[in-house]
């Protein structure tokens, strides 16, 4: 096994690219050293992207923000900016593990990893949120919905690194929010999760919003259809029912050992009501 | 040796405060040594080859490709273990547990292992052993198993305990039954009856130190063991046998200990990293992962139990019955007839009638869980006495007032009981202002009663005083919850000095005469009794030493405070002698000055307790949160009051994790699917609130400072509790432990009709 601590993003991306066999990218290693320690995976090679220039940084744009792939998660909690402008994709982030955990582990990682019921995700997918690649080819921005595509898979192709996430600049009268269901009340992963992002006008009508479903599928779900049941509606009794109908049946969960298809359903559609209400109240609704 | 147990009465100087445990600094600090933390030069790493079955014939295990690779010093399987158990069923199993000999009994039974110079190589030659199975129909569910065509763990079983030997092997071992009058009678004089059956999943100890030892053959058949265990003096015995040794020639030192709850009394990777040693003449250490101590050690029964009780409208029980059914994992065990025991045993009951059956099934072989099998036996037993209060219009901490029983009961297992704390406890929490505190919306209120039977047994204590006058003591039961700290208090108090003074420690095997192994909540009743015996002894010894001294007779010298003083009549003027003066004059007055004690501690006196909870439930997810819990429970004196709380706490917390979440869970293929704490879950530090606890000390007329065993009961109410709590707050009787989301949802579902 080989370790590398590239200094900049193209001598990263060049190691990984030309190396034979398994390739990790190592940032807070709280997936990738767990896995290593339980013996499901020993890479070749494993390339530490925390000395890489900027990687660590969050940097606030004329667009919005840009969250470096080496940010641990604990730090996002520690940026007021980002804080105000997107709270629930802090408190997703701020979800996983244990504060220990927070310590180490990024944003960037948790979305990678590809686990459908990574916690800062649905928040992510909820906010819009855009992945930076760099590659052979160069770079590329997409959607972080579009990262993963099956339970420990990603788009991303040989030699990619995800550089940073992008976070836009917030509309007035915004909120976002994330819950996920867990049987204990930390070092936990969700059985089910909800992200919600809206904006509303000045009378308190819902113009624009997103809803993201975790552990409901094989990859993280953003429900259009539950974005329409709150589009152009106050967040009525009737839109809330309506937006929990369509989340409980938009849901393709699974029977395991953390939840039932049953429970799934039904709750996903509770948290999708209680986290578009704490939304709702963030962004000045009444 | 003259030693009078029983209760005196006295008061205390030392028992009863709280100083710092003397093992206390150096577990904080991380210097503390537990089980992994041993090591040897040109120690070699040892690793189990585990079968993915769960339930299989072994073919073939071809070891020739893992002997070859380079660094693999020794490889093994069930022939490097032959069988010299001699007709001893319960050593045999023992010895099939820890290397499948002829089948693979679960997901996760041993059935070979490698030693070699790394951890890395080790792995490799795990993948190099090619076993060749034949996969068998397997059974997992305690109600399965016993269905007539539920396929058969072991066809040599007959079911024990019926009145005619039955014609056809089956899945149950035992049967065994308890209780007194005529329980058909009984019920025919209620006025209410309730009848419910209930379902506890399986649950593991959970302790946070996985099993480790060092293991050392030295070429002239001699070994030393190092490991973290419960039990040194008894790990020796079973290791000795399994590999045909005299014990005298094993040592064993037990490690500080990161937890056992029971289970670290079986022997499992000892006799295998001994084998190991003992081929490839090197040390060998072996130190269990978390998945392997899920699959492959002691967990306690799954249960399924069906109780029947009747009582009058004034609520006097007029009849109590109860069927209890305990897997037992892969090996026989007597798991169901404990169940059996306690289930009944904090009340009086004229008819009453319990059964147990032992049942065998493809899971890892059942091991103690503090106070085992009687939380189970509580859950169902303290659901239908809280179900049937409610049906009688009774407060329930009334109706089991009302039933309590008390001082020359006749237990429902069979003895008569002496002085008991079980009226008190409910007294206790009837006026606890815990009862009285306003619940809100979706918040309910439980309580339950427990019993434990407490142990004594062999043990065994040196007491040795310094030339200086400090004073060592080595005792052999394994300190698993402050023992050190609460056995120096009871030196302290006997020879009158500072709890400064002493240092207690565990000695090891070769050192001190046998001890049983710490369970049944013994260490600190029994280690005290001998304690206090040898301290007897020992203040013998000063006394004789000090009228040496000062030439007169022994019998005109008393001990008072930590002094040798001459009686006042005859010799007025002598003054008094501290123990540190006469330890100073010990070699110029006949040596060393010693106390040592080997005794059977008997009469330990049994435990009671009673448990307040306040759960919240969401009624749209089914999470619950606990809000408030209360321990009252009789200590019959409590030597270390911290410890003490320690262990009411301990218990509770434990059982608030079995009632709401903790399962093991498998799949189809009879594999278990959540071997590691992330989908085992047992309560983190913010799932819990701070339990709070009350002492009540009634004395136990059979140790001399009235003494109970207090390490299990706290286990034994919660399960109860916190189903009689969420029964409350949810508005439908929970009937299946753990009472997880999808458990809860599906029931207040199930209860409005959806």
């Amino acid at each position: 096994m080989r370790y590398i601590r590239p200094l900049s993003i193209e001598d990263a991306v060049g190691q990984l690219a030309g190396s034979a066999g398994i390739s990790a990218i190592l940032a807070g290693g709280s997936d990738l050293l767990v896995r290593m320690k339980g013996g499901f995976v020993e890479p070749d090679l494993i390339v530490d992207i925390k000395s890489i220039a900027g990687l660590s940084d969050i940097r606030e744009t004329a667009d919005g923000f840009s969250i470096g792939a080496a940010v641990p998660c604990a730090v996002l909690g520690e940026n007021a900016a980002l804080k105000k402008s997107w709270p629930g994709v802090v408190e997703a982030a701020k979800l996983i593990g244990s504060k220990q955990v927070q310590g180490r582990c990024t944003i960037t990682g948790n979305l990678c990893n590809a686990s459908p019921a990574a916690d800062s995700v649905p928040a992510l997918v909820a906010a819009g949120a855009k992945a930076v690649i760099a590659g052979p080819s160069g770079k590329r921005t997409i959607a972080v919905e579009a990262v993963p595509t099956a339970p420990g898979k990603t788009s991303l192709a040989k030699g990619e690194i995800i550089e940073a996430i992008l976070l836009d600049k917030r509309s007035p009268r915004s909120g976002d929010a994330y819950l996920r269901f867990i049987p204990r009340t930390e070092m936990d992963i969700a059985v089910v999760s909800a992200g919600v992002n809206l904006t509303i006008d000045e009378h308190g009508v819902v113009t624009a919003a997103r809803v993201a479903l975790g552990a409901a599928a094989p990859t993280v779900l953003l429900v259009e259809e539950a974005a329409e049941a709150l589009i152009g509606r106050k967040l009525d009794e009737a839109a809330l029912e309506r937006l929990a109908k369509v989340c409980a049946g938009a849901c393709r969960p699974i029977d395991d050992k953390r939840g039932t298809i049953e429970f799934r359903r039904k709750v996903a559609g509770v948290l999708a009501r209680r986290a578009a209400t704490t939304a709702y109240a963030r962004a000045g609704g009444k | 040796m003259n030693f009078d147990p029983r209760f005196s009465g006295r008061k205390f100087a030392s028992v009863g405060t709280r100083p710092i445990r003397p093992d206390g600094v150096d577990k904080v600090t991380g210097r503390a040594r537990y089980g992994a933390d041993f090591n040897m030069a040109g120690q070699l790493v040892g690793r189990v080859l585990r079968s993915p079955h769960a339930h299989a014939k072994i073919l073939k295990i071809d070891i020739s490709k893992a002997e070859k690779l380079n660094g693999v010093k020794a490889v093994i399987t069930a022939k490097d273990l032959p069988d010299l158990t001699d007709g001893d069923a319960a050593m045999y199993d023992i010895l099939d547990n820890c290397m499948a000999r002829t089948k693979a009994l679960y997901d996760g039974h041993a059935v070979a292992a490698v030693a070699a110079i790394d951890a890395r190589t080790a792995r490799q030659a795990l993948k190099l052993i090619e076993v060749e199975y034949e996969i068998l129909p397997h059974v997992t569910d305690v109600d399965e198993a016993m269905q007539y065509h539920a396929p058969l763990i072991n066809d040599t079983i007959f079911t024990e305990g019926l009145e005619e030997k039955p014609v056809k092997p089956s899945n149950v071992t035992k049967r065994s039954q308890f209780g007194h009058g005529d329980v058909h009678q009984g019920f025919g004089h209620a006025d209410f009856i309730v009848e419910r059956s209930f379902k506890t999943e399986q649950t593991h100890q959970g302790y946070i130190e996985p099993h480790a030892c060092v293991a050392s053959v030295s070429s002239d058949g001699t070994a030393e063991l190092w490991v973290c265990t419960q039990g040194h003096f008894v790990y020796r015995q079973h290791c000795a046998q399994l590999l045909g040794m005299e014990a005298s020639k094993l040592r064993v030192t037990s490690s500080e200990i990161g937890g056992g709850f029971g289970g670290k009394t079986h022997v499992w990777a000892e006799p295998v990293a001994l084998a190991l040693s003992r081929k490839a003449g090197r040390p060998v250490k072996l130190v269990m992962t978390r998945d392997e101590v899920f699959r492959a050690s002691g967990p306690t029964s799954a249960t399924s139990i069906d109780v029947k009780i009747g009582a009058r409208k004034d609520g006097t029980i007029t009849a109590a019955e109860a069927t209890l059914r305990y897997s037992a994992g892969p090996y026989a065990g007597s798991w169901a007839e404990i169940g059996a025991m306690t289930a009944f045993a904090c009340y009086k009951l004229d008819n009453v009638k319990t059964v147990g059956y032992e049942v065998l099934v493809n899971r890892p072989k059942t091991a103690a869980y503090r106070a085992p099998s009687a939380p189970m036996a509580a859950f169902a037993v303290e659901s239908a006495v809280d179900e049937l209060a409610k049906e009688l219009g009774m407060d329930p901490v009334d109706f089991r007032i009302k039933n309590a029983a008390q001082e020359g009961t006749r237990s429902s297992y069979g003895p008569v009981y002496g002085p008991i704390g079980i009226g008190p406890t409910l007294e206790a929490v009837k006026h606890h202002p815990h009862m009285k505190a306003p619940l809100k919306k979706n918040q309910g209120r439980g309580m339950a009663c427990g019993f434990w039977f407490n142990f004594g047994g062999q043990t065994c204590v040196d007491l040795n005083i310094g030339m200086d006058g400090s004073v060592s003591l080595a005792v052999g039961t394994v300190d698993v919850g402050g023992s050190r700290a609460s056995l120096s208090l009871v030196a302290a108090e006997e020879l009158g000095i500072d709890y400064s003074q002493l240092k207690a420690i565990v000695a090891d095997t070769s050192s001190l005469g046998y001890n049983d192994m710490t369970d049944g909540s013994r260490g600190t009743f029994s280690s005290s009794m001998a304690t206090i015996s040898a301290a007897r002894n020992a203040i013998k010894i000063l006394r004789e030493r000090a009228a040496q001294m000062w030439d007169i007779s022994v019998d005109d010298v008393i001990w008072e405070q930590g002094h040798a003083v001459a009686k006042r009549e005859k010799h007025g003027n002598l003054g008094k002698l501290s123990l540190k003066e006469i330890a100073a004059q010990s070699g110029k007055t006949g040596g060393p000055i010693a106390g040592h004690s080997e005794l059977v501690a008997d009469g330990a006196g049994v435990s009671f307790a009673t448990h307040i909870c306040d759960i919240e439930v969401d009624p749209e997810t089914g999470s619950t949160r606990v809000i408030r819990y209360t321990v009252v429970q009789d200590a019959g004196k409590a030597v270390h009051p911290t410890y003490v709380e320690g262990q009411y706490q301990g218990g509770a917390a434990q059982g608030i994790g079995w009632a709401l979440n903790e399962e093991y869970i498998y799949g189809k293929d009879g594999r278990l699917q959540n071997a590691g704490f992330l989908d085992y879950r047992i309560p983190v530090c913010s799932d819990l609130p701070m339990i709070d606890t009350q002492i009540l000390e009634i004395p136990n007329p059979n140790h001399p400072y009235g003494v109970r065993g207090v390490g299990e009961t706290s286990i034994v109410p919660p399960l109860a509790a916190i189903a009689n709590a969420v029964s409350n707050a949810a508005g439908v009787r929970m009937t299946h432990i753990p009472m997880s989301p999808p458990r809860i949802l599906a029931a207040i579902e199930a209860e409005r009709g959806e």
